[in-house]
């Protein structure tokens, strides 16, 4: 019977494990360490309506009420230092010490550097704070620069741009979201950017940020052009928080690795969400690393299992979303592992690339509409690849064929 | 008091399956069940306001088209995060082929 759980990382992941450890009827000590003085919140709205808001709140996931309310030792502020691996240890910048019989390392992923002289000059985006100095910035008329077209860059520019403020995105690949969205589902989020007067620049690349004379920020680039500007923001991805680890002689693969129950190489240290690197038995075993908020939740949820007792793979299809005017985009399944892609047209407008592999298997489905009507699809798509289903790529693509009724046949 | 209001007929809607329909401005989600009763409850979700229709009925169970909360649509009751609160449900009837809800009071 374990006795006592540290969380390393009030985040989504860290509280979700927090809050499923007494859901599922653990009595133990659990204490809850975080390094920001919030309590914890939701992320995925900081570079949306809490941007926009005139007068931002963070969307609390649990409040410090409830977490004690259910005996949940929250502890804001507070970084952890080191862990100590023999002692069953962790010990905090504040001096304190917590021993624990489990450690569940959550400790996220920061922004990736841009690594160019004046690189301080740039917003970026990560905690509530950041949203809170970066919101002001996108005021009526206001020139930004956006170095990135990933999914913070771009849902930072179109709120920009519903703002009233003219944007340019600078991006190095050859087109908007490379890594993670097909190139038609891609191609659409970019028109309806221009659409909003959104200049979209792929194929270039920064070499330093400076501040003019008059405060405002100067962007130079490869070509030796420059770009005047009133903020910037780079949104160029993350990298995971590893070092804790690391300095305590764990794992690091692009991330803490972990093996498919999340437990990291000594057995009573588990790691989740953004900071964790997992094999996906889906696909092949490929280790795969999240950074999304539902990768977050089910984790937390899968490794409060483990704690008490499960030893069950994590097998969750990977599902993102992103939001920008009124168009969402979803994606289940991992794009980049497809050699083939099906098109679905939807009646209600939504359009939906299937990703299938050298097997014919579905691996993906990327979905954009407007609100949410490609979603329902994208959902039908991931327990589709969540079955491991060979589905006929003609009813894939016919639009008057039931995905719920292919979704029967395969399961 | 009992209000009751024609929301839509009841072949407006699949089997186990739901549409969004909107009674004097305010947003209503009216399922369909596998065994063909019709259910009521409000039409956005208590998480973060997204339409509910346009999310999967599996069984009696509607998820979140954004989020993936779910509830037991008979009852409103939230059955996993990141729901926290019970979604209001409506009584449900079909007279003539319409179906029709109470919004009571």
């Amino acid at each position: 019977m374990v006795g006592s759980v540290v969380i390393v990382g009030a985040g989504e992941a860290g509280a979700r494990t927090a809050v499923a450890l007494r859901e599922l009827g653990f009595a133990g000590p659990v204490t809850l360490i975080g390094d920001e003085p919030l309590e914890p919140y939701e992320r995925p709205p900081l570079s949306k309506a809490t941007l926009a808001a005139a007068e931002p709140a963070p969307t609390i996931v649990r409040s410090r009420q409830q977490l004690a309310s259910t005996g949940i030792d929250f502890v804001a502020g507070v970084a952890v230092r080191s862990i100590d691996r023999d002692d069953q240890s962790v010990r905090c910048d504040d001096g304190r010490e917590v021993r624990y019989q489990r450690l569940v390392l959550a400790t996220g992923a920061r922004p990736r550097a841009l690594s160019v002289p004046g690189e301080e000059h740039a917003h970026v985006l990560r905690t509530f704070a950041d949203a809170l100095a970066l919101g002001p910035q996108l005021g009526g008329h206001r020139r930004l620069v956006v170095i990135g077209a990933g999914f913070i860059g771009l849902e930072v520019a179109a709120v920009a741009s519903a703002q009233g403020c003219s944007v340019v995105v600078l991006e190095s690949a050859r087109r908007v979201m490379a890594r993670a969205v097909p190139s038609p589902i891609a191609e659409l989020v970019a028109d309806r950017h221009r659409m909003a007067g959104v200049e979209i620049r792929c194929s270039v690349t920064v070499t330093a940020i400076e501040v003019s004379d008059g405060g405002g920020r100067v962007v130079v680039l490869g070509d030796g052009s420059t770009l005047d500007c009133d903020a910037v923001v780079a949104g160029v991805g993350a990298v995971p928080n590893t070092e804790l680890a690391y300095a305590a002689g764990l794992r690091i693969d692009n991330g803490i690795a972990v093996d498919a129950r999340l437990r990291t190489d000594d057995p009573a240290i588990f790691a989740i969400g953004d900071c964790c690197s997992f094999p996906h038995p889906l696909f092949g075993g490929r280790r795969l690393r999240l950074e999304a908020w539902r990768n977050a939740i089910d984790q937390g949820a899968h490794v409060a299992r483990a704690v008490v007792g499960g030893d069950k793979a994590f097998l969750s299809v990977p599902w993102f979303w992103s939001d920008q005017y009124e168009l969402t985009l979803q994606i289940a399944g991992i794009p980049d592992v497809a050699v083939d892609e099906i098109q679905r047209t939807s009646h209600n407008g939504a359009v939906i690339r299937f990703g299938l592999d050298g097997e014919q298997r579905i691996v993906s489905a990327s979905g954009i509409g407007i609100g949410t009507t490609a979603a329902k699809d994208i959902r039908i798509a991931e327990m589709l690849i969540a079955a491991g289903a060979h589905p006929d790529p003609a009813a894939l693509a016919d639009a008057g064929a039931s995905l719920k009724l292919l979704l029967k046949e395969h399961t | 008091m009992s209000t009751w209001i024609r929301a839509c007929r009841a072949d407006d809607i699949e089997t186990e399956d739901v549409i969004s329909v909107t009674l004097n401005s305010r947003i209503y989600a009216i399922y369909r069940s596998p065994e063909d009763d019709f259910f009521a409850t409000d039409g956005l979700c208590t998480h973060e306001k997204v339409h509910l229709a346009d999310g999967l009925v599996m069984g009696h169970v509607i998820e979140c088209p954004k989020h993936n909360g779910r509830f037991d649509y008979r009852s409103g009751a939230g059955l996993c995060a990141p729901i926290t609160e019970r979604l209001r449900t409506y009584p449900a009837k079909v007279e003539h082929d319409d179906v029709l809800i109470d919004l009571g009071d």
